[in-house]
């Protein structure tokens, strides 16, 4: 299917590699912000994951390795914060600054001697009967691991926030934290480990950059993900599915904008470029103007059991 | 068993110590970072030595070290001193570096579309073009937040990656230097005397971007302690309930800030791109949008304090570069120790914020 000099079946499959950095740190941060925590270090820790990612795969030859550590690595920097804003009560919007500049220099910093290397990739799964099926098969069922795990784990966040005890309670964290806490609900710990799950996602989300979707790594790479993750979570008004169709509408911006530079449209490049932010804006825009109010009640508040 | 207890007043004490406390802790730690680094712990006291003290003390950096002192505080305070305004009311501008880029572009256009007329005027043209240019590139994510009630953050940001692209065409097209034979980049404006914002007093760093920033810094402080606006304006950011009943229009001090803090990240923009970076080119911007964040807390956001912090953060870059030079550290751990300056000063808050009690259970 060729439309205007574009291949469908290859726009479509590309919106989803594309599409997933930006998914994984939104789906984490919508959790992160449905407990009432605003962190703005998404960037700093897609872009630490990114590296840490990219230099364990490169050196373990094993791309999963990659992913597993860089994970970890973006726990471990959301640790940094979790600790500053839950426990020292420091404010979140500059905390979150805090952390992507760090997160920005230690990348460049651990990175330098990596770069102009080229990664090990994924492979592609192939799932059975599911692929064979004609222009549908290529386009959603023949993916890398990372690709599938992202859907999953949409579904699973979407299923714990709404059906379970565990997401009732995140919920009434978020929603009031003084009643939360009147009810005996560790409010801090519960926001701890949520801030925790946003800084491993994020750090998947990252790696997939540097692994996957480039594979290399430069300095600074992630180019604005992590904030495209959080006006994600705006967009999707705190939904786990909205945030998916979010990150697949924004990828498939971005990929439609590579396309129509490739093919050499009459649109100067730097148009080109700039159109996922801009369209963000107006996304942006458009929720407030129509969209639900529906932040989280604490959102952004911070929490002390004397107050 | 130690517990906090939130205090009625934040503590004035704490306050002044607790960025002298910060800047210790960065200090002791990125010494720890660059001994691992080098793989010397010898050498990293050295190293600090090398960033915080040697700019300004030793003989043989001084002289080039001490106007460029200046040079770098410049912008970073007058951009600190606008963002200041803002987040005392809450009001949250952290795309200054797009503001800065857009003031740039603008001043820059008057003088090259002006090139090679000799004016007195061109110059005061410009800085007002440059104010302007900061000014709506500002404006843009302010009414969308009083008409539309978007989020500032992210609108702010995300112009920064419009700006960004907005000077890499103006670069390559619109403001390219028509005789320099097909290459990126405006006329240097060092060679228009009319355009170059030279320095006041010769060898001192001292240019009039720089003397705009000690002015700002001197009318924030008045802003903030004799005038209304400056009280609205805290008003706004403490207590945006009282604020509101006692009749200060929300959606005025939203324009108000963040105008105020794009027209000197503009004015900032132009005085970079007319002096020290003399060009438009893709990279010419330095990040200093994102570097008057940590300025602006590092000075409690008061204007007295974001004039140390500023030549604080001027002296890491230079010391950076130093640092740079004489050991090969790289470029970005002087990135990472601003960054960890910032944590320090954020993890020390809390003496500020809260007093320690033992109880005995």
């Amino acid at each position: 299917m060729v439309i205007f000099g574009i291949d469908l079946v290859l726009l479509i499959s590309a919106l989803m590699i594309s599409a997933t950095p930006v998914l994984l740190a939104a789906i984490g941060e919508a959790v992160v912000e449905k407990s009432g925590v605003l962190n703005l270090g998404v960037e700093g820790m897609m872009i630490t994951g990114a590296v840490i990612g990219f230099i364990f795969a490169v050196n373990t030859q094993t791309p999963i390795y990659g992913f597993i550590c860089a994970a970890i690595a973006g726990a471990l920097l959301s640790v940094m914060f979790a600790v500053l804003t839950q426990y020292i009560m420091s404010n979140q919007v500059a905390t979150g600054l805090g952390l992507t500049m760090v997160g920005l220099g230690l990348s460049a910093l651990i990175g330098k001697p990596y770069e102009g290397i080229k990664s090990p990739t994924l492979s592609k799964i192939e799932i059975p009967i599911l692929s064979d099926i004609p222009v549908l098969g290529p386009m959603i069922f023949s993916h890398d691991a990372i690709v599938y795990f992202s859907v999953i784990l949409v579904a699973t966040v979407a299923f714990v926030i709404s059906k379970t005890r565990i997401g009732l309670v995140l919920r009434a964290v978020g929603e009031n934290q003084e009643a939360a806490h009147a009810l005996g609900y560790k409010v801090v710990r519960i926001r701890f480990l949520a801030i925790m799950f946003g800084g491993a996602t994020a750090g998947i989300g990252g790696a997939y950059i540097s692994l996957a979707r480039v594979p290399q790594w430069t300095e600074g790479m992630t180019a604005g993900a992590g904030w495209i993750a959080l006006a994600l979570v705006v967009f999707a008004s705190w939904k786990p599915w909205r945030v998916l169709l979010g990150a697949y509408l924004f990828g498939g911006i971005t990929v439609l904008q590579l396309n129509l530079q490739a093919i050499g449209v009459a649109i100067p490049v730097e148009i080109l470029s700039m159109s996922p932010y801009l369209v963000t804006i107006v996304v942006l825009v458009g929720i407030s103007l129509f969209g639900h109010h529906t932040a989280p009640g604490s959102l952004a508040r911070p929490f002390h059991a004397s107050q | 068993m130690i517990q906090l207890e939130k205090r009625r007043n934040i503590s004035k004490f704490w306050t002044t110590l607790t960025p002298v406390i910060a800047v210790f802790l960065t200090m002791s730690f990125g010494g720890l970072m660059f001994g691992l680094l080098l793989g010397d712990f010898s050498s990293a006291f050295g190293a600090i030595k090398l960033i915080f003290w040697d700019p300004l003390f030793d003989e043989n950096f001084a002289p080039y070290a001490r106007p460029q002192l200046l040079v770098k505080a410049g912008p970073i305070i007058l951009i600190a001193i606008g963002l200041s305004i803002g987040f005392k009311a809450g009001i949250w501008n952290i795309g200054a570096e797009g503001q800065y880029i857009l003031g740039a572009i603008f001043g820059a256009s008057i003088a090259l579309s002006l090139y090679p007329q000799e004016s007195i005027l061109i110059f005061p043209a410009m800085i007002l073009a440059g104010a302007l240019g900061g000014f709506i590139w500002a404006l843009i994510p302010a009414l969308l937040k009083v008409y539309f009630k978007t989020n500032e953050i992210l609108v702010s940001l995300m112009l920064v990656y419009v700006a960004e692209n907005i000077l890499a065409s103006v670069s390559q097209g619109l403001l390219r230097n028509p005789e320099g034979m097909g290459l990126p980049g405006s006329r240097n404006l060092k060679d228009y005397p009319s355009a170059h914002n030279s320095e006041i007093i010769p060898n001192s760093g001292m240019h009039w971007g720089v003397l705009t920033a000690f002015l700002a810094v001197i009318l924030a402080y008045f802003l903030f302690l004799k005038h209304q606006k400056g009280y609205e304006i805290r008003l706004a950011g403490e207590a945006p309930k009282a604020a509101y009943f006692a009749g200060i229009n929300p959606s005025k001090t939203i324009i108000f800030c963040m105008g105020m803090s794009g027209l000197l990240a503009g004015m900032a923009g132009l005085f970079e791109v007319a002096g020290p970076a003399g060009q438009i080119t893709m990279s010419f911007n330095s990040g200093y949008g994102f570097t008057a964040i940590i300025v602006a807390f590092l000075g409690r956001l008061n204007p007295l304090g974001i004039l140390l912090a500023g030549l604080l953060m001027a002296l890491t870059y230079i010391g950076g570069e130093i640092a740079q030079l004489m050991l090969g550290l790289p470029g970005a751990s002087i990135q990472l120790l601003q960054g960890m300056l910032l944590f320090f000063l954020l993890a020390t808050d809390i003496f500020t914020n809260y007093r320690f009690k033992s109880r005995s259970s």
